[in-house]
């Protein structure tokens, strides 16, 4: 079980944590003028690497708050933990 | 029985403590101290079991939770009843009773035996190959092979025992207390390190506390004084904890583990009453050192499986700790020096050994040397190739072996013996480590596997690091410790060691014989009777990854997951495949390292702590009036309430007619809330919502649909503007913190500039719902101040009242399509507002209603139920609800999907109501829709979602979705049961006051 650096709270049992998929996928401003590839490309296409992923965490049993992770999925190494906005590490410095 | 096994020299025995216990219903007796199997053994009892498959009869083979063979029933025809229990690891107490399992009708003569005779037809996959053919006969087959899978019997009453969690954090976990184990801990505690040190056994430092040999000294003392005086120091030291008894069962990554802690067991069961029997401690420490230690290979050779065949290290701790003799006529046979040790143990309580057989050809150690010097022969360059003796080994067969080792050579002699020791050297214990995530590197010189690179904040020191002589083992594992925890002070100035062993060894993973190797029985995985011949056999038939192997020929798979035998299965898959060990890996370790049993899992989470539930403010008045109960996520909900002797159609068919007749109540407490504030309340609803909502006025209601990205109905409800920026969202009752969840979402990471707050106050309000035709009498006398007029007070609105000066909001709200109200009041007032509706409603039949009956009546008017007519492949156009979706706005989430390509497929399955042929006639929900029964395959065109016999309109209704619905109006359809074809005709969804009459009725 992971402890999780909650940027809000600090270190909290992952259980106290929800994973909500790959992060940095932006909501198109205007999808109604996508076409269905463009949309299905937003909706769907989702990376699963093994290796340095970025992701979305929410602190749900906690603060509440959303936020983002870089974790490594071949062991599990959380390398980085940094507030929705913020600006994400550069993969190969982590 | 015999006297003469027991050695009245162990100071780890009580001899003035006599106990008995019962073992296949016959009592005998031992010592306090004594384990199950040192007892048995004490007994001249070596069969206590029979093989899996073949029945084979075995006998106990180690001294600890390695054991293959000696797994027993504990407390037999008991509630504490216990399968596969490891008779080396049960500490005896008065009264014990165990039995043998896999034996029928008993362990000395067991009919499943001519197994064995049937052996040569029955090879790895063997059930896969059989019974796949012909396969309707598997039913058959299945009975019969479940019969005989299996080791003990599961308990059949619940378990009185208590179990309990607990969560320890460390700066430093040590597990094991074996030399290097007790030597961490000591560093790590006196340097200041909050320490936490764990071991399985009953006792601390490992087996080098019974190692009184002269030819193993630390600082010129013999290993045990030196340790003894080490634990005694530790047990004192303020911030190490020591728990003996524990066992790790899992190490997580970021050192987070899991350990068994035995507290009631080895206890009498009169003396176990109240306490708790095991406890599940989560630990989380900063560093772990892990200090398990090795496991003792056996040999393989053919019918090395027979009883009185142990480990030569188990002979070796049943004298030196239980002074229990395991044989009388020992014979040793190994590949290494330890060996030499055990025979060093019975030469000095004056055991015979009758011989060792040693594979080596030079054997050049101190303490080889003394043996021989006791007029021992050692046969060098030996091996055995047969052994004797049905129930009890009585006979071995050695002849030389060739230069190489893979043959033997010259003429075969035979030895007599009650008692084999086999030595294959030692398996360093890194289980756990590989738990972790750790990578193992393969040592050449000793093939074995040791730790490589770690995951975390952790250490490995001792034998499971691959240091095996006594001086490797204490001087590695002061510089580790010293590095590890960055310390100078290593409380151990000098320590200097003398051992009389050196570690030479001649490895061979499979050792051959005079016999062809068909015709042999050389087991590697004893508890799964699996043989060498059958990994060979799954090499030919072309396995090659080792997990493969594994599964085709169960190696490694029994409840002692392979401790002994999976460096043998690796060592004769790379032999005979001609790789090396270093590629193939190992078999993955998972956990626990030793079964749990479920108790110890589930903690105190039994009975009504299973799962917690929530209960409405007004629970007790549903429970004092009799209602029966369904779960709706944790809520308890009251489903309907039985009147003398109603079953649940009765009442519910009173309870619906009541409603529609007069007046209804419900507790809607459940139905999530949630608090909507911020200058941007009203956009944010936009977005969420399909429908639009900035022209909504302050004090109006509107149910809204919100939708995944994806386009499908997520989920429903009513949304009152309480204020200009003020909102209270209602949501389905199992639905509330997964909408929260995603509104946070939205809210927090695609529109962060909104100014939108949100809270859940889903137990902060009771929600009592009054509906029906008499509904507005009601409340205008539970609320006499307020003017329940449709000007004032029309349908879709909302005001702030008062009952007895406290506040509440009341609704004008439906969900049954009969004119209601919805008061929404602090929780804590809920009940007695109920009550007080119940009172004024006294004279208007005011019939209390449950979710059956709400469910009934929102079918009557062909409104969804989210997740029980929806499954999130239903779009609001699916659903036939294109009226709630916005064709102005902009956006909202979900809007681009309601036009991919896929959801805008005429024949997607649609929303449709069915009416049956014959009215009387209630469909079963789930059940399949088709339109053709004479062509095959059948083509399913939906299923029924809802059904219901309506005592309002006096006929079988029903909600379903069926491809293309839409357009199938008046349609005949056929729902195909089991016993018969129903006949439906496809209808309108809403069945009863399609034109709201009943809704806007002057009342």
């Amino acid at each position: 079980m992971f402890l999780i650096n909650c940027p809000f709270c600090g270190e909290r049992e992952q259980s106290e944590f929800k994973a909500g998929g790959e992060a940095h996928i932006i909501r198109p401003k205007q999808p109604t003028e996508l076409s269905d590839d463009e949309w299905a490309e937003y909706l769907f296409m989702r990376k699963n690497i093994k290796g340095v992923q970025f992701e979305r965490w929410n602190h749900v049993h906690g603060c509440r708050k959303w936020f983002n992770m870089v974790r490594d999925t071949s062991n599990d190494q959380i390398k980085a933990v940094y507030k929705m906005g913020e600006k994400p590490p550069v993969k190969k410095n982590v | 029985m015999s006297n003469n096994l027991r050695f009245k020299t162990s100071k780890f025995i009580d001899e003035t403590y006599r106990v008995s216990f019962k073992f296949n219903n016959k009592t005998y007796f031992g010592f306090k101290g004594d384990t199950l199997a040192s007892a048995l053994l004490a007994n001249g009892i070596h069969l206590v079991g029979r093989s899996f498959k073949y029945h084979r009869p075995r006998g106990i083979m180690t001294s600890g939770s390695e054991e293959p063979n000696a797994i027993i029933q504990l407390h037999d025809n008991s509630s504490r009843t216990e399968p596969n229990v490891r008779a080396t690891e049960v500490e005896i107490y008065e009264g014990l009773v165990a039995s043998s399992q896999n034996c029928w009708p008993s362990v000395n003569f067991d009919i499943g035996g001519i197994n064995n005779l049937l052996s040569p037809i029955l090879p790895a996959g063997f059930y896969y190959k059989t019974f796949m053919w012909p396969a309707s006969f598997w039913e058959k087959y299945e009975y019969f092979i479940r019969k005989s899978a299996g080791l003990g019997k599961s308990p059949k009453v619940a378990d009185p025992d208590i179990y309990e969690h607990k969560y320890i954090h460390c700066d430093v976990l040590v597990i094991g207390a074996g030399i290097s184990g007790i030597m961490a801990a000591k560093m790590a505690a006196k340097n200041g390190f909050k320490t936490l040190l764990v071991d399985e056994k009953s006792y601390l430092g490992g087996s080098s506390i019974y190692d009184n040999s002269e030819f193993s000294k630390i600082n010129n003392q013999i290993t045990s004084s030196w340790l003894e005086k080490e634990i005694n120091e530790i047990s004192k030291i303020e911030n190490l904890e020591i728990k003996t008894r524990t066992s790790v069962a899992a190490f997580h990554g970021y050192n987070f583990l899991l350990a068994r802690e035995n507290l009631t067991d080895h206890l009498p069961i009169n003396q176990r009453e109240n306490k708790v029997r095991q406890r599940l401690l989560k630990i989380r420490a900063k560093k772990v050192i892990t200090a398990t230690g090795s496991i003792e290979r056996p040999l393989i050779f053919d019918n090395n499986d027979r009883p009185g065949i142990l480990l030569s290290s188990a002979i070796k701790k049943y004298i030196d700790l239980y002074g229990v003799a395991c044989g009388e006529n020992n014979i040793l046979f190994t590949n290494n020096d330890t060996a030499y040790e055990t025979a060093m143990s019975l030469i000095q309580r004056g055991i015979k050994i009758n011989a060792i057989i040693d594979n080596r050809e030079q054997i050049d150690s101190k303490i080889s040397y003394e043996v021989e010097k006791n007029n021992i022969r050692i046969y060098k360059g030996y091996t055995v190739v047969d052994t004797y003796g049905y129930r009890r080994i009585n006979k071995i067969s050695i002849m030389k072996l060739s230069k190489d080792g893979q043959t033997v050579i010259g003429d075969k002699t035979k030895l007599n013996c009650d008692c084999l020791g086999v030595s294959g050297g030692w398996t360093p214990a890194v289980h756990l480590f590989t738990q972790s995530g750790g990578k193992l590197k393969f040592r050449e010189e000793d093939q074995v596997f040791i730790p490589n690179v770690y995951p975390s904040d952790q250490i490995s020191v001792g034998s499971c690091n691959g240091d095996f002589g006594l001086e490797e083992i204490i001087s590695n594992t002061l510089s580790s410790i010293k590095k590890f925890l960055d310390i100078d002070n290593s409380e151990y100035k000098t320590v200097e060691t003398i051992s009389g062993l050196n570690q030479s060894k001649r490895n061979i993973w499979l050792l051959p014989s005079d016999k062809s190797m068909g015709k042999t029985k050389s087991f590697v995985d004893y508890q799964n009777d699996a043989t060498a011949k059958d990994i060979k056999l799954a090499l030919r038939e072309g396995f090659r990854s080792i997990e493969h192997v594994k599964r085709y020929t169960t190696t490694g798979m029994g409840t002692d997951q392979g401790k002994l035998g999976n460096m043998h299965a690796l060592g004769i898959i790379s032999e005979t495949a001609g790789t090396k060990m270093g590629e193939h890996g190992t078999t993955t370790f998972r956990p626990p390292y030793t079964p749990l049993t479920f108790g110890t899992i589930v903690g105190r989470n039994v009975g009504e702590f299973f799962d917690i539930f929530r209960r409405t403010p007004i629970h007790d008045w549903h429970v004092a009036n009799n209602a029966e109960f369904e779960n709706v996520g944790q809520w308890k909900r009251a489903w309907y309430y039985p009147k003398d002797n109603e079953n649940m159609h009765q009442a519910v068919q009173r309870e619906s007619k009541a409603a529609r007749d007069s007046a209804g109540i419900l507790d809607a407490s459940t139905l999530g809330k949630i608090d909507i504030q911020g200058t941007d309340a009203s956009e944010f609803l936009n977005r969420v919502y399909t429908n639009a909502w900035s022209k909504l006025a302050v004090g109006k209601c509107r149910y809204g649909l919100m939708l995944n990205e994806d386009g499908m109905v997520y989920d429903d409800g009513v949304t009152t503007r309480l204020g200009e920026n003020h909102y209270i969202m209602t949501t389905t009752t199992g639905g509330a913190a997964n909408v929260l969840g995603k509104l946070e979402d939205y809210l927090q990471t695609e529109w962060p500039e909104l100014d939108v707050y949100l809270s859940s106050v889903t137990d902060h309000y009771a929600t009592i719902s009054v509906c029906g035709p008499n509904s507005k009498k009601i409340v205008s006398k539970v609320i006499p101040d307020l003017d329940l007029s449709d000007e004032k007070f029309p349908h879709m609105s909302f005001k702030n009242a008062k009952i007895d000066n406290i506040k509440c909001r009341v609704m004008r709200i439906s969900f049954t399509g009969e004119h209601s109200y919805e008061i929404n009041i602090q929780a804590n007032f809920g009940k007695s507002v109920w009550e007080k509706c119940m009172e004024a409603g006294k004279d208007f039949n005011i019939t209390p209603y449950g979710t059956e009956t709400m469910h009934l009546l929102r079918a009557e008017k062909g409104f969804i139920i989210v997740g029980q007519d929806t499954d999130a492949t239903l779009t609001p156009i699916d659903l036939q609800m294109d009226w709630i979706v916005s064709k102005k706005k902009y956006d909202f989430i979900g809007k681009r999907s309601l036009y991919r390509s896929d959801t805008i497929r005429e024949d997607r399955k649609q929303l449709v109501g069915l009416l049956t042929e014959n009215p009387e006639e209630v469909l079963e929900e789930g059940a399949q829709i088709v339109a053709d029964i004479k062509k095959s395959p059948i083509e399913m065109l939906g299923h029924v979602t809802s059904s219901y016999y309506s005592p309002n309109l006096k006929k079988s209704i029903a909600l379903g979705v069926v491809k293309g619905g839409k357009n199938m109006l008046g349609q005949k359809l056929i729902i195909p049961m089991e016993n018969k074809n129903i006949n439906v005709t496809v209808a309108d969804p809403v069945f009863l006051d399609k034109e709201g009459e009943r809704l806007n009725a002057k009342l």
